[in-house]
């Protein structure tokens, strides 16, 4: 892992053409967002006020951004009057190296983590295995990747690639190894399987004295964390252990508990089309005779003050990894999430990843092309992320190189390998498109040949005509015809 | 009311007959169409593949090209939601890079002006029922500008409805995209075709015998997959259904 992708991927085109031949996994994806985006459209569709709360939103985000140096160090204090104490993680090797430290001082070998997209980010449970200490997903899919010795694909539902029979093999193979056992005879009915993880997790809840968790939400007024999820799992990690160490990237922060109520609604309709979330657990430092002896709060940035300084990406560090761009995209849907190669996948992972890690590498500047600009991502994100507008500025980037914020220096970088064919021909056709002269010449040899025209293309073009006809070409383009029949200048 | 026809790149070189249809329709109904020689290309192809500058140029054309007409009318989605949602970030992101005040102007003055064709019938004209004759079971495909971007809603369907002889059977999954995106569509050319084989399919699905959209590029994917499929449905692009008459079917 770098920074949110995972080493020795292949660029998005390759690793999308094999897993879109992957008919089980096809089968798998439709199913699930086509349920999940009907049921999301459902959600939302009764809100009379959707619209403003979306608004609202955004600006709340948009705003905090603004003065995140701030309310940055509002949280701090007040963290630590809470009890906690505040850690600042420039990026993931510092943060992997705080949670590691702070788990040896504890003198455990073993963690139980809250589902987080932060810790994945910085690949935390690779960096604890390194220093002995074993990390255990409590999260449901989650526990169904770890097992399977697999990587997530979706930010919510980390196995949506996987099917029941998938997972009742994982449960029936694997549990052995990390602990209880699967009870014999297990079949792929969810109840069943659902059991089973909880026979499984209890054990660990139980004996733990560690948690790592991330956090949805930084209420900067008093300091308080919150974390949603739909199991309940969470929360067991939230309360028994003594020691609490949370990751949380810096833009979680909301100013107030009144922004808080926005965000509340916004999240459990966009991401489990559910009114209201099932697990809403919220703590301030530590309470006397109530939960975490200690807490830690390890405040990441990983890229996020580079993002911020580009006044088109910053929009990124709205999200609230809601994950309804993943289930509407077209793109997710036939590819699933592997294929991004990054811990941030679909519409969401396609600006975000490359902007924190930068596109220096070949995966991170091909995910701004993982997409149609088809729009569908925009129409949903609950806080107005115009992500379409953000991969076309991510994509001159890849092109073109320019100016970015490296761990807050200004740099120029040079353009991602491969674009000079594309440069070329880019700047060949506005030539052509800027002289109507050229272009009219151009169109006239292309229908004077047009009896001559291949079926199918050679180089690039194959890439077009290996699923799709060409269109005929016509004997005469519009102007011509217009010129020959509307216009007395002839031509 | 002085209106421009804004033909676009690619309905100029290889749909030209939508052009004439366009032509055809608006005369029809009483208005007078010019077309101005000096337009070629929005520049979207180069906007959307990250060439911004490249496409500058091209912005610039189409300021001083259209300079002078009350209405811009476009038939195609795509172009006419480069113009409304592009321009005006070619505009200020120049504007930002301190090179002046010149596209941002260009995007004031013709974003309000340039018209996707339904807008133009609907919102201007104030027609829906443009008097055609189109005796063909047809199915419409909302393409993502058009739907997402410009808003167009119930345009379209309006129009077709009013169609004499016309049976306008509904897209299952309609308002997912068909996988051209531009430049997307060789890029990544695996998804691109999955995702038009899917929309092919619920084409065919539908019985309809003609698949109509406002856009001739998602067309040329959607067509160039169904004709590769075997498939006997035929793409048309909406101006040529609305310009069709008893006498003259396009
Ligand atoms: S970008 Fe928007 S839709 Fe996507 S996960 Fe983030 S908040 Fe949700």
């Amino acid at each position: 892992m770098n920074g949110g992708v995972y080493v020795g991927m292949p660029a998005f085109p390759e690793a999308a053409e094999a897993a879109v031949r992957d008919e089980v996994l096809r089968g798998n994806l439709r199913h699930a967002t086509g349920t999940i985006r009907a049921r999301r459209a459902a959600a939302v569709a009764e809100l009379s006020d959707w619209a403003a709360l979306r608004a609202a939103g955004a600006a709340i985000k948009e705003r905090t951004l603004r003065h995140l140096d701030h309310y940055l160090l509002q949280v701090e204090e007040r963290v630590t009057a809470a009890g906690g104490v505040v850690h600042w993680a420039a990026d993931a090797a510092e943060a992997n190296r705080i949670v590691t430290d702070l788990v040896r001082e504890t003198g455990e070998r073993e963690v139980v983590k809250v589902k987080s997209m932060a810790t994945q980010e910085i690949g935390l449970n690779e960096a604890l295995a390194e220093a002995g200490i074993t990390a255990y997903e409590t999260d449901l899919a989650e526990l169904i990747v770890q097992l399977g010795d697999d990587r997530p694909s979706h930010i919510l539902v980390p196995a949506i690639h996987r099917n029941r029979g998938e997972i009742r093999e994982i449960f029936a193979d694997r549990m052995a190894t990390w602990g209880r056992p699967a009870p014999d005879g297990l079949t792929d009915e969810p109840a069943e399987l659902a059991e089973a993880a909880r026979l499984h997790l209890r054990e660990k809840f139980l004996r733990a004295r560690v948690a790592v968790s991330g956090a949805n939400f930084v209420v900067a007024e008093t300091g308080t964390l919150a974390v949603v999820e739909s199991e309940g799992n969470g929360r067991m990690c939230l309360t028994l252990p003594e020691t609490l160490i949370s990751v949380v990237g810096i833009e979680k922060i909301v100013p107030t508990w009144r922004d808080l109520e926005v965000f509340l609604q916004l999240l459990p309709r966009s991401s489990t089309a559910e009114r209201m979330n099932p697990y809403t657990s919220l703590w301030t430092g530590t309470t006397e005779g109530d939960g975490p002896r200690a807490f830690h709060l390890v405040l990441l940035d990983n890229g996020r003050s580079d993002t911020l300084a580009d006044t088109v990406g910053r929009q990124a560090l709205r999200c609230i990894r809601c994950s309804a761009c993943l289930n509407v995209c077209p793109v997710y849907e036939r590819t699933g999430g592997h294929a991004y190669g990054s811990v941030y996948p679909g519409p969401i992972g396609a600006i975000l990843t490359p902007q924190l890690q930068g596109m220096e590498d070949e995966l991170a500047a091909s995910l701004p092309y993982a997409s149609s600009l088809c729009g569908a991502c925009y129409e949903v994100c609950p806080v107005a992320i115009d992500i379409p507008d953000v991969l076309v500025h991510l994509r001159e980037r890849a092109a073109n190189g320019g100016a970015v914020s490296r761990r807050g220096t200004p740099v120029r970088i040079r353009p991602a390998r491969g674009h000079a064919a594309e440069r070329a021909a880019m700047r060949a056709a506005a030539w052509a498109f800027d002289r109507p002269g050229a272009l009219r010449a151009a169109q006239r040899l292309g229908a004077a040949t047009r009896r001559l025209h291949p079926r199918r293309l050679p180089g690039p073009g194959r890439a077009w005509t290996a699923s799709r006809d060409l269109p005929t070409f016509p004997e005469q383009s519009f102007r011509d015809w217009w010129t020959r029949n509307r216009d007395d200048r002839q031509p | 009311m002085r209106v421009a026809l804004f033909v676009t790149c690619v309905n100029d070189t290889l749909y030209p007959r939508t052009g004439r249809a366009v032509v055809a329709l608006l005369e029809r109904l009483g208005v007078t169409v010019e077309f101005p020689l000096g337009q070629s290309c929005c520049g979207q192809a180069q906007f959307n593949t990250g060439y911004r500058r490249e496409a500058e140029p091209l912005v610039a054309r189409f300021g001083r090209v259209f300079e002078g007409f009350d209405y811009v009318v476009t038939p195609s989605g795509s172009c006419t939601a480069m113009v409304r949602e592009n321009y005006p970030r070619v505009g200020s992101r120049a504007r930002a890079e301190g090179r002046g005040e010149a596209l941002a102007r260009v995007a004031d003055s013709v974003v309000p002006r340039t018209l996707e064709l339904t807008e133009f019938l609907v919102d201007v004209l104030g027609v829906t029922d443009v008097g055609a004759y189109y005796p063909h079971r047809v199915t419409y495909h909302p393409t993502c500008h058009g739907l997402r971007m410009l808003g167009l809603g119930e345009r379209p369907y309006r129009l077709l409805r009013a169609v004499r002889g016309l049976e306008l059977v509904e897209l299952p999954g309609a308002e997912e995209c068909c996988g051209f995106g531009g430049t997307f569509a060789v890029k990544n050319a695996a998804v691109s075709a999955a995702m038009g084989a899917d929309k092919a399919r619920a084409v065919v699905e539908t019985g309809a015998s003609a698949v109509c959209t406002v856009d001739n590029s998602c067309q040329m994917h959607i067509g160039g997959t169904l004709s590769r499929m075997g498939a006997a449905v035929r793409p048309v692009h909406i101006a040529e259904i609305l310009a069709s008459t008893e006498e003259e079917i396009w």
